[in-house]
């Protein structure tokens, strides 16, 4: 049953913080304008041919070398190892690497996507670089556009720092201003508060997330071929697990600046290491490890995965399963560090 | 008079120093009851601990004879000296959302009356002149009709004629016999608004009573005050003589041996001024700091 008092505690405050939002027409304009701004020049920029670098995964054993095969001699080609399955092949047809080399049988094998240009020089690099003959698998697909790719980095990193400042900060300044004293004062409890900041944030930023992708795919035509629903769902669970991340460097601190150095801290690697600009296939196997505890490159792995290759939510389980935990262990602590006033 | 409050044995320690030391007094229902002090005396963290937003490390704290419960903060109202408000909000949000908090909150249109709102209603709060944000926050403490009202100097920085207006406000919730706990740093205010007065320093209480009791107990004299010069650099008298500034003062219960005395020494009367003792006496005898330090 409701507690009447306490859900219309909750909404009023949730009903007042969002019209402090709205009205704070800075704020918002600067919610909506970054991720169009962004996608915009991205948009530009990469709207040519694309970037002169070869990509080639390897699936192997042992280290890469010209021992290995001479073919990985070659230079101005990037050589990286990558994980047996599907998805490695999927990046072939997606054109997000340009050749994928498996070397764990005898004889090796390759794959090629036959709609790509890289791939067709890379082939004739392979052949005359000599070493044991590799068997050819062609596969196939469309390419994707780097604006097709970028995108959900983009509107994840917005939504990043919406959730983490829009609570973070705005919470250490309603401490640091002595309205948490004030609220502390009244029969709202720190679960009533917490929870209507929350929501509030939440209805938000998915509204300002979703405005944008509808506003953009109009005017750039993204790449989508998996499920809307889907997609909503990833995005939810990662702004709950953001914005809770938020409320934990919030929970206590009554200094602005501490607090725009410790969300600094926390967005600005996730912004690089989580794959917002550029993939993270090639990089150092610890830094994939590495970008796993953020909730920004689970986002960002489960939207890619959905709009580019039509990815489900039961194939996502992991990305899906890691912002579900994220969500919970992050709003758990938020909870349950938060004071009304500074120790 | 039934007390509305009972206070008994509070201790405040904090790591590094021991902010109330054993306060025991009681709140009469219907007063208003005046706490002062010199900064550092305790009486911030005896208020809070009244109004249950810090925990007491011994002591004991009883509102109508029970201890603070559940249900307290939808009985009591406080408005703090410094406190922020929702921006972007106009007084009439503010007002209605801080009501919602509440379970029996008190008529808006009462409050913006009492409070006198009404031309203010849809002004941004951030935008209020010092006058206007004070009566905001006392509305915003009265949003559910408290039992009990806690004031933390809320006339601070408003110039003579708000503080005066403010105080007229203060009477009428207390008129309608409310119980009101205040702290001031103007003893003015303390004198004229206070039924009863507790003075603190170094955590514990070192006077209590109705103004007019306190310095009835203290003091049996007047003050004579003159400026300095006049004395003609005289400096034996066969009374005591306290130096302020340009001013000197003597304490004396036989004005007219006085006046005879300085006259016969040729001293001009033309500033001569007779006051009688004021609280700002008794609190800088008893803790001796000036108040506003």
């Amino acid at each position: 049953m409701i507690d009447t008092p306490r859900f219309a505690r909750l909404a009023a405050m949730t009903w007042a913080r969002s019209l402090e939002f709205l009205r704070d027409r800075s704020a918002l304009g600067w919610n909506i304008a970054f991720p169009v701004l962004m996608v915009g020049a991205f948009a530009m920029v990469f709207s040519g041919p694309g970037q002169p670098l070869f990509k080639v995964a390897v699936i192997a054993d042992a280290p890469i070398s010209a021992e290995l095969h001479p073919f990985f001699g070659a230079e101005h080609v990037l050589f990286f190892k990558e994980v047996a399955g599907e998805e490695a092949i999927g990046k072939v047809g997606h054109h997000q690497v340009d050749l994928l080399v498996d070397l764990r049988a005898q004889p090796g094998r390759y794959w090629v996507n036959e709609e790509s240009a890289k791939g067709e020089t890379l082939e004739k690099l392979l052949a005359v670089a000599g070493g044991p003959k590799l068997e050819r698998q062609a596969t196939s697909g469309e390419r994707v556009r780097y604006v097709d790719w970028v995108v959900p980095g983009l509107l994840g990193m917005n939504m990043m720092f919406s959730c983490l400042f829009g609570i973070g900060y705005v919470i250490v300044r309603y401490r640091k201003s002595g309205y948490l004293k004030r609220l502390n004062a009244t029969p709202l409890t720190p679960f009533e508060f917490l929870s209507a900041q929350l929501i509030s944030r939440l209805t938000l930023t998915m509204i300002i997330t979703v405005a944008c992708f509808v506003a953009m795919t109009s005017i750039l035509h993204f790449r989508m071929d998996g499920s809307y629903l889907d997609l909503f769902v990833v995005t939810l669970l990662a702004a709950i697990s953001m914005t809770a991340m938020g409320l934990i460097v919030a929970a206590r601190v009554s200094s602005e600046e501490f607090a725009g150095g410790v969300l600094n801290v926390l967005s600005w690697p996730m912004m690089v290491l989580s794959g917002v600009f550029y993939s993270l296939d090639g990089a150092p196997r610890a830094v994939q490890i590495a970008a796993d505890v953020f909730p920004l490159t689970h986002l960002l792995v489960a939207a890619r995965a959905i709009m580019l290759e039509g990815a489900t939510l039961a194939e996502l389980g992991y990305n899906v399963g890691a912002l579900a935990l994220m969500s919970v262990v992050f709003l758990g602590l938020g909870t349950a560090m938060f004071r009304w006033t500074q120790d | 008079m039934s007390a509305i409050l009972e206070v008994r044995d509070l201790v405040k320690q904090y790591p590094k120093v021991r902010a109330v030391d054993g306060v025991s007094f009681d709140v009469p229902e219907g007063m208003c009851f005046g706490l002062l002090g010199p900064n550092g005396a305790g009486k911030t963290t005896t208020v809070e601990m009244l109004e249950g937003l810090v925990r007491a490390t011994a002591g004991s704290v009883n509102f109508r004879g029970a201890p603070l419960g559940a249900g307290y903060r939808e009985r009591i109202g406080i408005q703090f000296q410094h406190t922020a408000l929702q921006q972007f909000l106009t007084v009439r949000e503010n007002l209605n959302f801080f009501s919602k908090l509440y379970r029996k909150p008190a008529s808006l249109e009462r409050v913006i009356a009492r409070c006198r709102l009404a031309d203010i209603l849809d002004r941004d709060t951030g935008k209020l002149s010092g006058g206007q944000r004070q009566r905001v926050l006392l509305a915003i403490a009265l949003i559910n009709e408290p039992e009990l009202l806690f004031l933390d100097e809320p006339t601070t920085g408003l110039d003579p004629q708000a503080r005066r207006n403010f105080w007229d406000l203060i009477r009428e919730i207390r008129g309608e016999g409310k119980t009101v706990v205040l702290t001031t740093h103007y003893m003015e205010e303390a004198y004229v608004l206070c039924d009863e007065l507790l003075i603190m320093d170094h955590g514990r209480v070192i006077a209590r009573g109705s103004p007019k009791r306190l310095l009835s107990q203290h003091y049996n004299d007047v003050v004579v005050e003159l400026p300095g010069a006049a004395l003609n650099g005289r400096s034996e008298w066969p009374f005591a003589l306290v130096q302020r500034g340009e001013l000197v003062e003597i304490m004396t219960a036989d004005v007219n041996a006085t006046v005879s005395t300085l006259l016969s020494a040729g001293v001009s009367l033309a500033e001569l001024k007779v006051r009688p003792r004021s609280l700002e006496d008794l609190f800088l005898q008893l803790t001796g700091k000036e108040l506003r330090g």
